[in-house]
């Protein structure tokens, strides 16, 4: 009840005209009002992943919603001080499980800046061919479940149906179509072969009419409009202040990407452009990854196109893993591998950040090596997790039944979020 | 000397300890006290502009008098330079002030420290675990002498021995 409405003097009850029952005053609040708290999740088939969400409801609009995290949480940042460096490629799999690739490479570069190690041309062309295959795949998978989240179950057929034609890419490549680990320290396992070139040159043929596909189910439904324009709206200030990064910091209109501002791998060598939006709201999200899905195809094109010849890992016995069939037959090989995985290889003491463009935001690792074998500090700086620090403020205001699409456009996945 | 650590050096003279570039990384270490003043400075100063927080981290050196390591990293949008601050902060008053009032998404990221690290951050909005229960007692999971196994609830689970479950095939 406003203050207004409580100054106001009580008039007298009115009688019916007709039965002269005394009828209640409409000043009157005539119900009683309480916030009411919401549990969501941690079993909701929209929250990608266990999250729980307490909500404070006045009516249907959102007052308060205070993310419980941590249902996911698995140490990773205390194994890796256990382990030796090669064997953590595999636990960043797990980090984002539906975008592994990109987690491997972030790792990798990292590890690759402690040790100033340059990676020879070819590997650098292979692994920006991969990175950007996978930021279509993180964004076809964004793009299906969103819609499915909101209620547009078709769309999610459709791009599963590219999805899956890429993960058989992933998996003639490295044997594994989700946790790949497919990046080592000093370049890539194994090299592409002519026949997988072929394939991606025929999936990026047409790749741009299945956009148009999906554009023609979206851009002018009608549904999709109303539910996503003028949601999670968020200024560039504010976004920047959360530290949101990804297309949700470039849908606010902020032109940060580190493929372009700190290039890396091969994509200072290619033609491409940064999509930025302007209302900093689902849609232009939406329609961010849209652009970026056809920036990345243009990006593989001119990498496959400029290809060039050469060894695609580096050779130094000290630090990089030999070859497997090798491994097998020469007792050298063998000391070596064995070497590498027991005591690891050393690194000079210092600490360095670095920060790598992955399809959801900023995905950095701060490691501090003693000079060791294993890192003495791993710190991972996950999109996720940042961007459910921006979750309250974002949701305040908002219905009920926006909160799924405000958790999904964030691209969020728990993995990476707990760790 | 890197123009930034010497602009910060000649604006807090008594704060400033040291500085280190190393592959391209700047690191300042600073006083704990001067902590929040300075993170002003380098967000609000136009010839800093350090407006977009990357992450802050914590660092564990039990042998080192001044036990932890707060590692705060900006990042500034427009003129697209990185910084790393970091400052220590002992064991017997393991607090160091909160830089939620500068950059919002401070919040988690220093809830997000206290949870592993144990290291209290003064005047913050909403000072509770974030990774962790609510209700976890047990230390602070990425301290050195925390071992990695845990410490010892795995070992109270009761193991169905062979005697006492019954055969199914």
């Amino acid at each position: 009840m406003t203050t207004e409405a409580k100054n106001k003097p009580v008039e007298p009850a009115a009688e019916h005209p007709v039965t002269g029952v005394p009828v209640p005053n409409k000043a009157l609040p005539l119900l009683r009002t309480e916030k009411l708290m919401l549990n969501m999740g941690p079993q909701h088939p929209s929250t990608h992943g266990v999250l729980k969400v307490v909500l404070e409801l006045e009516g249907e609009r959102i007052v308060k919603a205070t993310p419980v995290l941590g249902f996911l949480h698995r140490g990773v940042e205390k194994l890796a001080e256990d382990g030796t460096y090669h064997q953590f490629i595999p636990h960043t799999d797990r980090l984002d499980y539906v975008c592994a690739m990109y987690n491997n490479f972030a790792y990798v570069r990292a590890v690759e800046k402690l040790l100033d190690m340059k990676v020879p041309e070819r590997a650098e062309y292979l692994r920006t061919i991969v990175a950007e295959v996978q930021r279509i795949i993180g964004h076809l998978f964004w793009l299906g479940t969103q819609a499915l989240d909101i209620g547009a179950m078709t769309v999610f057929f459709y791009t599963f149906r590219e999805r899956e034609v890429l993960l058989d890419f992933f998996d003639d490549l490295c044997g594994a179509r989700l946790t790949t680990s497919w990046y080592r320290i000093g370049g890539v396992e194994n090299d592409i072969s002519p026949t997988l070139i072929g394939h991606l040159y025929k999936f990026l043929e047409n790749f741009s009419e299945k956009l148009d596909e999906y554009n023609a189910l979206l851009e002018t439904n009608r549904i999709w409009i109303a539910r996503t324009k003028g949601i999670a709206v968020i200024s560039a200030e504010d976004a920047i202040s959360f530290g949101l990064s990804g297309p949700t910091l470039r849908g606010s209109g902020v032109d940060y990407d580190l493929r372009k501002y700190e290039p890396y791998g091969a994509y200072d060598k290619v033609q491409w452009d940064v999509p930025v939006g302007k209302n900093g709201d689902t849609y232009d999200r939406y329609w961010i990854r849209i652009l970026e899905m056809k920036e990345s195809a243009k990006i593989v094109k001119q990498c496959l196109d400029q290809l060039p010849q050469g060894p695609y890992m580096v050779e130094d016995p000290r630090v990089t893993l030999p070859q497997k069939d090798k491994v097998f037959t020469n007792l050298e090989h063998m000391i070596r591998q064995f070497k590498l995985f027991t005591q690891g290889f050393n690194t000079p003491p210092g600490e360095i950040y670095c920060g790598t463009e992955a399809h959801k935001g900023e995905l950095g690792f701060y490691i501090v090596s003693d000079g060791s074998g294993k890192p003495y500090r791993l710190k991972i700086r996950a999109p996720s997790f940042i961007h459910m620090g921006a979750f309250d403020y974002m949701a305040r205001g908002y219905m009920i039944a926006d909160i799924v699409t405000i958790f999904g456009t964030y691209d969020i996945v728990m993995g990476e979020c707990d760790r | 000397m890197h123009p930034n650590a010497e602009k910060i050096q000649t604006r807090f003279p008594d704060a400033f300890l040291s500085e280190k570039e190393w592959r391209g990384d700047l690191a300042v270490t600073v006083k704990k006290d001067a902590i929040v003043p300075i993170c002003r400075y380098l967000h609000d100063d136009p010839g800093m502009d350090f407006d977009y927080i990357v992450h802050i981290s914590s660092v564990d050196y039990p042998e080192d008098p001044e036990r932890f390591e707060v590692v705060y990293e900006f990042y500034s949008i427009r003129r697209r330079e990185r910084i790393r601050i970091k400052a220590r902060v002992t064991e017997e008053d393991c607090a160091i002030d909160s830089v939620t009032g500068i950059w919002k998404g401070a919040d988690f990221m220093e809830r997000e420290v206290f949870d592993m690290m144990g290291i209290r951050f003064n005047h913050h909005p909403d000072h509770r675990r974030i990774l962790m229960p609510d209700e976890y007692d047990e230390g602070y999971p990425l301290r050195k002498d925390f071992p990695l196994a845990g410490k010892g609830w795995r070992d109270t689970f009761e193991f169905i021995t062979e005697g006492t479950h019954k055969k199914t095939t």
